[in-house]
C-alpha cells in the first residue's frame, strides 16, 4: 500500500460489504489524522501531557458528579472552545462523537423516559405510554455525561501523541501492564483495520452484482471470524517485533516531560473550572 | 569469546504439533554473511526467531556469543538488553515491524528502549535517515509508505541500533525489482562493516551478492552448506529442496523450452530437458 493507499480511495459501492470497507478506510484515516492533530501547534498541544490528563480526569469526575444539566452544557461549551483553540474542527467532534454517543447512549436511555415515575409530559401516540419529566431528566443526564466524558477523552488523544498519553498514565501510577496493553492496542488497531479492509476488498473483487443483504451479513460475519484468528497471529508478531528491538513493557519517549509556567497556569485554571463546576453542579441540586 | 556467533546443536522446535526445526545443527562464524536458503516451510523464519531470542529451542542447545540462549536468561533486563543491543532482526512483513506514528519515531524506538541519551538518539537517527535515503519520509506515517519504503524503514529501524548481528527474513519478498535492488545495494554497501549478516531467502538472484556462505534447509534441518557458487551450481540440490523447478521459458528468439532456470547472476540457466 503506497501513496495510492486505499485511504485515498473513496468507495461509493452500495451494500453492506461496500459500506464496511468504506467505514474501515475512514477509521484508518481518523487514526492517522489524530497523530496529525497532536503534532500541530495549538493551545492544548503546548501543554504538558500530565496537565491535560489531570484536567481531563477532573472534568470527567465533575461531569459524572454534576446534577445540573446547565453545568454539563457549560462544560461542553468550554471543551468545544478548547478544541477550537487547539485547531480541532468542531465537525470532527460533531458527527463521530456527539451524534455517535447520542445514538448509542440514547438507545440505552430510552426506557428511562417511560419507566421513571413522575409528572407525565406527553403520552406515546397510539400506545398511551407516559413520558415523564423525571424520566426525561434521567435520560438527558445519561446522554450529557456520556457526551461530556467522550468529548474530553477525544480532546486528550487528539491533542497528545499516544506515546505521551501512555507516559503520562505511567507518571500517574497506572500499572505497567495496563499501559503496555494500551500501547499494543494502538499499534495493533491500524493493522487490524487495514487487514479487515483488505479482506472485504478481496471479497468484493470476486463478486459480480449486488449482494442480497442476507448474503452480505453472512459474509461480514464469516470475515469477522477469520479476522479474529488472523488478528491473534498478527498481534503476536507485532509484540515480537517490539521485543526484538528492546521493548520490555515500559513506554519511553524522546521528549522528557517538564513543567513550565504555562503548565502551572493551565493546571490552576483547569482545577478552578472543575471546582466551580462541581460546586455549582452539586449546589443546584439542593432542594 | 567463541569464534562462532551462534552454535546450534540438534535443535528441535514445533508449533503445537507441526515441527518447524528437527535436529538442526549449525554454526555461524562471526563476521560472515550467511544466507539460509530454503523453500516455504523449511524452517528459515523459525530459525531466525530462535537466533533472535524470540523463541527458544524445545530440545537441543543454542548458544549466542558463547552463552546459552535460554528463556530463563532473558528474564533479566540487563541480559535481555545486552542481547538486543547486539542482535537485530528485520521481519519479513514490515507491517508488523512498523508500529510507530512516524518514520522518525520508528527509528528512535529501538535506541529509546536501550536507554541511549537524547543527543545520541537524535544524531544516530539523523544519520540513519540520510544513509537510507529516507530523510524526506521522516514525519510520514509508516502506513502510508510504499512496500519498498517500508522495507527500507524497517531495515533502518534495526541498523540504527548498530547490531553486531543482523538477521533478515526475506528482505526482498514482494518488492518490485527496483525496490529489491535498493535493499540489496544497502546490504552490499554494508559488507565492509564486519557485521555478521544472516539472511533467510528463497530468492536465488540475490545470493551471490549478499552471501559468503550458504546453508540450504529442508524440513527444519540443514541439508547442505558451502560457498554460494558451489550451492548455486548444484541444480539437483536446488530442485530437490524446492528452490528451483522446471518450467516453460520463452527465449529471445521465440523458442519455448522446459528447463530449470535459476535466475542467479553468474550462473545462468541450466537446461535439463
Amino acid at each position: 500500500m503506497g501513496e495510492q493507499s486505499f485511504i485515498a480511495h473513496r468507495s461509493h459501492s452500495k451494500g453492506l460489504i461496500g459500506r464496511l470497507s468504506h467505514g474501515l478506510a475512514h477509521a484508518v484515516q481518523h487514526i492517522v489524522d489524530a497523530e496529525d492533530f497532536a503534532s500541530r501547534d495549538g493551545l492544548l498541544q503546548r501543554l504538558d501531557p500530565r496537565v491535560k490528563l489531570a484536567a481531563v480526569l477532573a472534568l470527567v469526575i465533575v461531569a459524572v458528579a454534576s446534577r445540573s444539566l446547565l453545568v454539563l452544557a457549560a462544560l461542553l461549551v468550554v471543551t468545544t472552545a478548547l478544541a477550537s483553540l487547539s485547531g480541532l474542527p468542531v465537525a470532527r467532534l460533531f458527527r463521530p462523537v456527539w451524534l455517535g454517543v447520542l445514538a448509542f447512549t440514547g438507545l440505552i436511555a430510552l426506557p428511562a423516559l417511560l419507566l421513571v415515575p413522575g409528572d407525565v409530559l406527553i403520552r406515546v401516540p397510539g400506545l398511551g405510554w407516559p413520558v415523564t419529566l423525571q424520566g426525561l431528566r434521567s435520560a438527558a443526564f445519561l446522554v450529557a455525561r456520556s457526551e461530556m466524558s467522550t468529548t474530553l477523552g477525544l480532546l486528550l488523544v487528539l491533542t497528545t501523541r499516544w506515546a505521551h498519553v501512555l507516559k503520562a498514565l505511567r507518571s500517574f501510577g497506572v500499572p505497567m501492564i495496563i499501559v503496555a496493553i494500551l500501547g499494543m492496542t494502538y499499534r495493533y488497531v491500524l493493522l487490524l483495520l487495514e487487514l479487515a479492509h483488505q479482506m472485504f476488498e478481496a471479497r468484493r473483487s470476486r463478486h459480480v452484482g449486488i449482494l442480497a443483504p442476507r448474503d452480505g451479513r453472512r459474509i461480514a460475519t464469516a470475515t469477522a471470524g477469520v479476522l479474529l484468528l488472523r488478528s491473534l497471529e498478527m498481534s503476536g508478531d507485532i509484540h515480537l517485533a517490539m521485543v526484538a528491538r528492546g521493548y520490555r513493557g515500559e513506554p519511553r519517549t524522546l521528549d522528557d516531560f517538564a513543567f513550565c509556567r504555562r503548565d502551572w497556569q493551565a493546571l490552576v485554571v483547569m482545577i478552578a473550572i472543575a471546582a466551580i463546576a462541581l460546586v455549582v453542579g452539586l449546589w443546584s441540586a439542593l432542594p | 569469546m567463541s569464534a562462532n556467533v551462534f552454535e546450534l546443536t540438534d535443535v528441535d522446535f514445533a508449533y503445537r504439533d507441526a515441527p518447524a526445526l528437527a535436529g538442526l545443527t549449525l554454526a555461524i562464524p562471526a563476521g560472515q554473511r550467511v544466507v539460509l536458503l530454503g523453500a516455504n516451510g523449511s524452517g528459515k523464519s523459525t530459525l531466525l526467531r530462535l537466533l533472535d531470542g524470540l523463541s527458544f529451542a524445545q530440545r537441543g542447545t543454542v548458544t549466542a556469543f558463547g552463552a546459552p540462549l535460554t528463556e530463563e536468561r532473558f528474564v533479566d533486563d540487563a541480559t535481555a538488553m545486552a542481547f538486543r543491543r547486539r542482535v537485530g532482526l528485520v521481519f519479513q512483513n514490515p507491517d508488523v515491524q512498523l508500529f510507530n506514528p512516524t518514520v522518525f519515531d520508528e527509528l528512535a524506538f529501538g535506541p529509546l528502549q536501550l536507554g541511549w541519551s537524547k543527543a545520541e538518539i537524535l544524531a544516530r537517527v539523523g544519520q540513519a535517515l540520510e544513509s537510507f535515503s529516507i530523510a524526506h519520509l521522516r514525519d510520514r506515517s509508516p502506513h502510508r509508505l510504499s512496500g519498498g519504503e517500508k522495507k527500507r524503514v524497517a531495515l533502518a529501524s534495526v541498523l540504527v541500533m548498530e547490531p553486531e548481528v543482523l538477521l533478515l527474513d526475506e528482505p526482498t519478498a514482494a518488492l518490485d525489482p527496483r525496490s529489491a535492488s535498493e535493499i540489496i545495494n544497502l546490504l552490499v554497501a554494508a559488507r565492509h562493516t564486519g557485521r555478521t549478516v544472516i539472511t533467510a531467502t528463497h530468492d536465488l538472484d540475490i545470493v551471490a551478492d549478499i552471501a559468503d556462505h550458504c546453508v540450504v534447509m529442508q524440513a527444519g534441518a540443514v541439508v547442505a552448506s558451502g560457498p554460494p557458487a558451489r550451492i548455486l551450481a548444484d541444480v539437483d540440490l536446488l530442485v530437490r529442496t524446492g528452490l528451483a523447478h522446471a518450467h516453460l521459458h520463452v527465449h529471445a528468439d521465440g523458442t519455448v523450452h522446459r528447463h530449470h532456470h535459476l535466475h542467479a547472476h553468474g550462473v545462468g540457466h541450466t537446461d535439463k530437458d
